[in-house]
């Protein structure tokens, strides 16, 4: 059954990619056969020109969510590959949803199913493995459900595009080397795992090739994870030289006995080995999780399909860095140096992106920042020793997060691709499923509830129990966390309202045009925005006994570390009454200035942006972090380069080296014999004579050596 | 089997197929087509009966197998032959390849198509032959005279410099190859024989092995090429018809890699761990400065070309960290490389065929005429960046596991190249097949013909193959490695072991 949980989604892909690729293929030659070869041009070239007149228009606006790209018919196979890929992935939720309730819910024991061999040198053994416990069942739920839902989406989401095998194809690839993420059983499975994902989000931002800013946008999300994974890769190697090996079974059980140990790392000679793998497998956490200072790529990764935005950059991928954390817990509980950093990162981009949050207008960016920030709480979490609350807000904000980022696509559907909310408002009529399925999202991810007991939505289990985690902790940055979490707990709201009223309420300021033609989306996208509401609705009060209540440790099974200590569960839970209610006093305040500022007095943030032009300029520009990093890195680099290139290879090595040698040969023989003719017989003939002398020398002297 | 010289054959094969060329009289297109057909089919049988030597080799040992041994000029030196897990992958590697070189140059090369064949068929023998020879005379002669058919194949049916690149081309090899000559003269006159297993149980003494290793290190360096001796590689890739490139990438130039791991660790391990520093060195400055540099590009060839030497900066930091992840990555590595720089200079070759220009500029969003060429691209920009699951990963996570153990300074800034392997394979890739359709000369591109598609698949396949189950080369290699290291490397030093790292 596992197998098939895993294997399905690869098999949709090839199947997909069979279809795409043998499609395409005969598409391009019909047409070509069409223009008549090499020779038709005059009339058809003016088709074209024209075609593409017609995009250049479309891509010119940089906010338009605009995927009709070079007028192609549509691909053959089309709706077959959408139903193979639908369909396998449907089933593989479904099979999750078993193991989920055998493994989790029930009391089924952590297996390992051997796939493959995969290295083998010498004390580094990978196998292709599958692990399967508490933890990984949890991650095939999310992953599955949202995939298959995302999938199912995506048929009526993507209807207008042509390329639509390719589309399905790259998010089942996705979705297999998610799977092969979350159960991995070492860490080189792990990565590939990791930078599979990364490979699938590359191609899926940049799915619509024939937008620049697509591209630019998966080659940033691609080099920026490298920087990640630099450190992930790092600490694997850390991790192989202080255990002998990257099994996770025997790295676990060797834990606490390294607890101690040092290795040189750089020039630091007895460096706590234990501290030095945690933070550069965090780095690599930080990267795929999009965390302060490597989260530029998530932002711009919104040039991507939404229904991508809803599946990697919202409920999976983006998790994968907490995932991480949360199965090396064992390793990272034995580092409170790196559990300090973990929070402190964790805090830092809470509050940062939900700054960010506050001023954006794309409604993907929105959502995106609240994601990146919503992430940093999950980190808070893991930092502070409660790792289940961190997979708790990963499990719910999967949902939720999905259900928003659906919502927001199914209001670009319908305002024909606009993603500007300055460009929408008044549209909650028109379309009052989505709107209606938007405030749910709103709700849970707000965290609506009434504090102290148990009604509330998902958001509200979830991130309350992170907020009093970090409360309780008795960590260093602890208190920063607590802080920090709260007021981003405010922002959270008012951003969340604020995409709900500028796109819903207001008055329209579409174009009548555009307006006329706002429509709800069909069943097909509609139905997985009601199954995710439910989810987002109900998943925390089902489920908050299991992560985080009384079924907590048969639950877990002791797969955190926290199971081993659940002290700081049990502090949660007793955790004074003003910080229980502290999120919700926020997110009520959140939501009053956002109702006053939007509804009520419509010109007061065009005033206050006018008053505080430098702050609110600093959070447009998503605090100059793209500014600075092309200046401190591109640039240099690219200066680098060229110097290397033209002075370094050109100048020095080449002008001492070769160029100057030869040109001093060149003068000597064309001085002396003029052998310099040009021909290259006879510098071969030279070089024969060379090497045939030398070997002649060679015996002579050889002879003389006996 | 083992009655019957089956190296000498698989040696000798396309020397053979090259004498039959030679018969074929006359210009006109028949006599060209048999030409090429004769070629096509010595290279496959030789890979063939190449394949002979993996079905019967024998994994457990890591002794010479299918030895021949015949004296040779009056006994000093031996016609002596034999494989082991290190030199068999790198002669079915050649093998396998030339059969697709011949294929990639089936309608590019138009003039002199009988001395194209048979400057191939010679360069494939004395290429086998490097791999195969057991006494250094006799592996000097072919390492040094499979310099010429290169030389004139790049000189002959190169681009527009191809003088300067043909002549930088020889006298960097040639010159550090004088001083590879000395050194075998030398360890003549010290242990009285050219013959490479009896050196390799051969205990020179500290000094002598420093003089001797420095002296190969000059030739292999320069063939490898490492950092400042490779700027002769970006002007002959450049340069060269597309086959050529594939040789010079995937083969040549793990004849430098291949000489470290058989002469120089083996037979001088107390210098190699001297000098273990100086290589890292050259090896962590090759793989940033060329990765930056390869950043700056604009030519495909180029940019490829630069890459390649980043990537043999793993291969020798690998064998130089004298552990078994090291050399088994830089094995692996080697092999890889071999088939993923090869592929990648073939997809060069593919729109070079079509549009005669290496720039750039000259290309974007071909993705829209050539779908099957984007995704075999694609294949190989991912392979050559290391992604994992692509035979490029394997390599490069163990040479870098294996630098690590060794000095974790040199892991840390080969790794970044990591990073900007990302950058340049990538920003590569969008410049060239990604983007808008706009350049009118582009219009009309065909998609891979049946010939490429014949060329490529089997690559892809190996590429991905070798990538999820690399067992197949691990397997061959294991007890050569094995003994390479009981014997060479851990009498010199002690044995670099995680665990011992770990207690303290």
């Amino acid at each position: 059954m596992y197998q098939a949980i895993v294997f399905l989604p690869l098999l949709g892909a090839i199947i997909g990619g069979a279809v795409t690729l043998v499609g395409a293929y005969r598409t391009r030659r019909t047409e070509l056969l069409a223009m008549g070869g090499g020779d038709g041009h005059g009339h058809h070239h003016d088709d074209h020109a024209h075609a593409h007149a017609h995009d250049d228009h479309g891509h010119g606006d940089h906010d338009h969510d605009d995927h009709h790209g070079p007028d192609y018919p549509v691909a053959p196979g089309a709706r077959f590959v959408e139903v193979v890929t639908t369909g396998l992935l449907i089933v593989a939720a479904l099979l999750s949803w078993v193991a989920f309730i055998n493994h989790g819910l029930g009391d089924g024991e952590a297996t390992r199913v051997q796939v493959l061999r995969w290295i083998t040198s010498g004390a580094m053994e990978v196998d292709w493995a599958l692990r399967i416990d508490t933890l990984t069942v949890v991650m095939l739920v999310v992953v599955n459900t949202v995939s298959s839902l995302v999938h199912l989406y995506s048929i009526g989401y993507m209807h207008e595009d042509a390329q639509r095998p390719r589309f399905f194809t790259y998010l089942s690839l996705f979705t297999f080397a998610m799977l092969m993420l979350v159960t991995s059983d070492n860490l080189v499975q792990m990565f590939f795992g990791w930078e599979g994902v990364g490979l699938a989000s590359y191609l899926l931002i940049g799915f619509w090739y024939h937008k620049p800013e697509a591209n630019a946008a998966a080659i940033k999300a691609f080099v920026v994870n490298r920087v990640g994974d630099f450190g992930f890769a790092l600490g694997i190697f850390g991790v192989f030289v202080l255990f002998g090996t990257v099994s996770l079974d025997t790295i676990f059980a060797d834990a606490p006995g390294k607890a101690q140990a040092t290795m040189q790392f750089l020039s630091w000679p007895d460096a706590p080995a234990m501290t030095v793998i945690c933070l550069l497998l965090f780095m690599g956490a930080m990267g795929k999780s999009a965390q302060f200072l490597l989260h530029t790529w998530l932002p711009d990764a919104m040039e991507g399909p939404t229904p991508v935005s809803a599946l990697i950059h919202a409920a999976t991928m983006v998790t994968a860095g907490v995932f991480m954390v949360a199965r090396l817990s064992p390793l990272f509980e034995l580092s409170p140096t790196a559990l300090e950093v973990v929070i402190f990162f964790g805090a830092t981009t809470a509050f940062f992106a939900a700054t960010v949050g506050l001023v954006q207008n794309d409604i993907k960016r929105v959502i995106a920042y609240s994601t990146c920030s919503q992430l940093g709480y999950m980190f808070v979490a893991l930092g502070v020793g409660a790792y289940s609350a961190g997979i708790f807000h990963l499990f719910t904000h999967a949902f939720f997060k999905a259900l928003l980022f659906l919502g927001a696509g199914s209001v670009i559907h319908a305002m024909h691709h606009e993603q500007d909310m300055r460009k929408m408002g008044g549209i909650r009529r028109l379309i009052p499923l989505t709107y209606w399925m938007m405030i749910v999202g709103t709700v849970a991810l707000t965290g609506l509830g009434i504090p102290m007991t148990m009604i509330g939505t998902a958001g509200f289990f979830s991130k309350d129990a992170i907020i009093e985690g970090a409360f309780v902790s008795h960590a260093g940055m602890a208190f920063y966390a607590f802080l920090l979490l709260v007021i981003a707990a405010g922002f959270t709201s008012f951003y969340s309202w604020r995409l709900i009223f500028m796109t819903f309420h207001q008055q329209p300021r579409a174009s009548f045009e555009t307006m006329k033609h706002v429509h709800e989306s069909p069943a097909v996208m509609t139905v997985p925005l009601v199954i995710l509401a439910i989810g987002a609705l109900f998943a925390g009060v089902a489920f908050y006994e299991f992560f985080l209540g009384h079924h907590y440790a048969e639950f877990w099974k002791g797969t955190l570390a926290g199971g081993d200590h659940p002290e700081i569960i049990e502090e949660m839970h007793h955790a004074p009454w003003w910080v229980k209610s502290s999120p919700f006093v926020m997110m009520i305040l959140g939501l009053s200035v956002s109702y006053y500022m939007y509804i009520v007095n419509p010109r007061a943030p065009v005033e206050l942006a006018r008053r505080h032009d430098v702050l609110y300029r600093f959070l447009l520009n998503k605090w100059y972090f793209d500014e600075l990093y092309d200046l401190i890195f591109v640039r240099p680099a690219k200066w680098l380069g060229r110097f290397l290139w033209k002075t370094g290879d050109g100048k020095i090595i080449d002008g001492l080296g070769p160029d100057g040698v030869s040109a001093r040969v060149i003068d000597i023989t064309r001085g002396v014999v003029r052998l310099q003719t040009g021909y290259v017989y006879h510098y071969a003939f030279a070089m024969l004579i060379g090497v045939a002398a030398l070997f002649t020398w060679f015996m002579f002297s050889s002879g003389g050596g006996h | 089997m083992s009655d019957w010289p089956i190296l000498s054959l698989v040696t000798f094969l396309p020397l053979a197929g090259a004498f039959f060329i030679l018969l074929i009289r006359g210009e006109d297109e028949a006599s060209l087509r048999n030409a090429r057909h004769i070629a096509l089919w010595t290279t496959v049988l030789t890979f063939l009966v190449s394949l002979i030597l993996v079905v019967d080799f024998d994994y457990a040992t890591s002794n010479f197998q299918f030895v021949e041994k015949h004296p040779w000029l009056g006994g000093t030196i031996a016609y002596h032959l034999g494989v082991d897990g290190i030199s068999m992958p790198f002669v079915i590697l050649t093998t396998f390849l030339m059969p697709i070189c011949i294929l990639a140059s089936w309608v590019s090369v138009e003039k002199r198509v009988k001395e194209y064949m048979i400057a191939f068929l010679a360069l494939e023998t004395l290429m086998v032959g490097v791999f195969c020879s057991l006494d250094l005379v006799l592996f000097y002669l072919f390492f040094e005279a499979g310099l010429i058919p290169m030389f004139l194949i790049i000189g002959i049916w190169g681009g527009a410099r191809r003088i300067y690149a043909s002549f930088k081309f020889f006298l960097y090899t040639l010159l550090g190859s004088v001083l590879m000559l000395l050194a075998i003269m030398a360890m003549y006159w010290q242990a009285g024989t050219t013959d490479i297993p009896t050196l390799m149980a051969y205990d020179f003494p500290l000094e002598m092995q420093k003089w001797l290793w420095l002296a190969f290190f000059a030739s292999l360096a320069v063939k490898m090429p490492m950092w400042p001796v490779h700027t002769w590689l970006p002007d002959a890739h450049v340069e060269a018809p597309t086959a050529a490139s594939v040789i010079l990438a995937a083969v040549l130039l793990k004849m430098g890699g291949y000489g470290f791991i058989r002469f120089s660790l083996p037979m001088f391990p107390d210098a190699s761990e001297f000098f273990a520093p100086l290589v890292f060195t050259l090896s962590v400055i090759a793989i940033v400065y060329t990765s930056l540099v390869a950043l700056m590009q604009e030519d495909i060839k180029k940019l490829i070309a630069y890459s390649s030497v980043a990537h043999m900066g793993f291969v020798t930091m690998g064998i130089f960290s004298l552990n078994r992840q090291g050399i088994d990555g830089a094995m692996f590595q080697m092999i890889s490389h071999g088939f993923v720089s090869g592929a990648l200079f073939l997809c060069v070759g593919v729109v070079y065929d079509r549009m005669h220009t290496r720039e750039i500029a000259a290309y974007g969003g071909i993705v829209n005429r050539m779908p099957a060429y984007a995704a075999v691209f694609m294949v190989f920009t991912m392979a050559n960046v290391g992604l994992p699951g692509t035979s490029g990963f394997v390599g490069e996570f163990l040479t870098l596991a294996g630098a690590f153990q060794a000095n974790t300074w040199v892991a840390f800034i080969a790794t970044s190249g990591v990073i900007l392997s990302a950058c340049y394979a990538l920003w590569l890739y969008r410049k060239v097949v990604m983007g808008e359709l706009v350049k009118p000369s582009l219009k009309y591109l065909t998609d891979l013909t049946p010939r490429e598609i014949a060329i490529l698949a089997p690559l892809v396949i190996l590429t991905i193959l070798f990538g999820v189950w690399p067992d197949p080369i691990f397997n061959i290699m294991s007890a050569s490695v094995d003994n390479l290291i009981s014997t060479s490397i851990s009498t010199a030093s002690p044995a670099i072991d995680p665990a011992a790292i770990a207690a303290r």
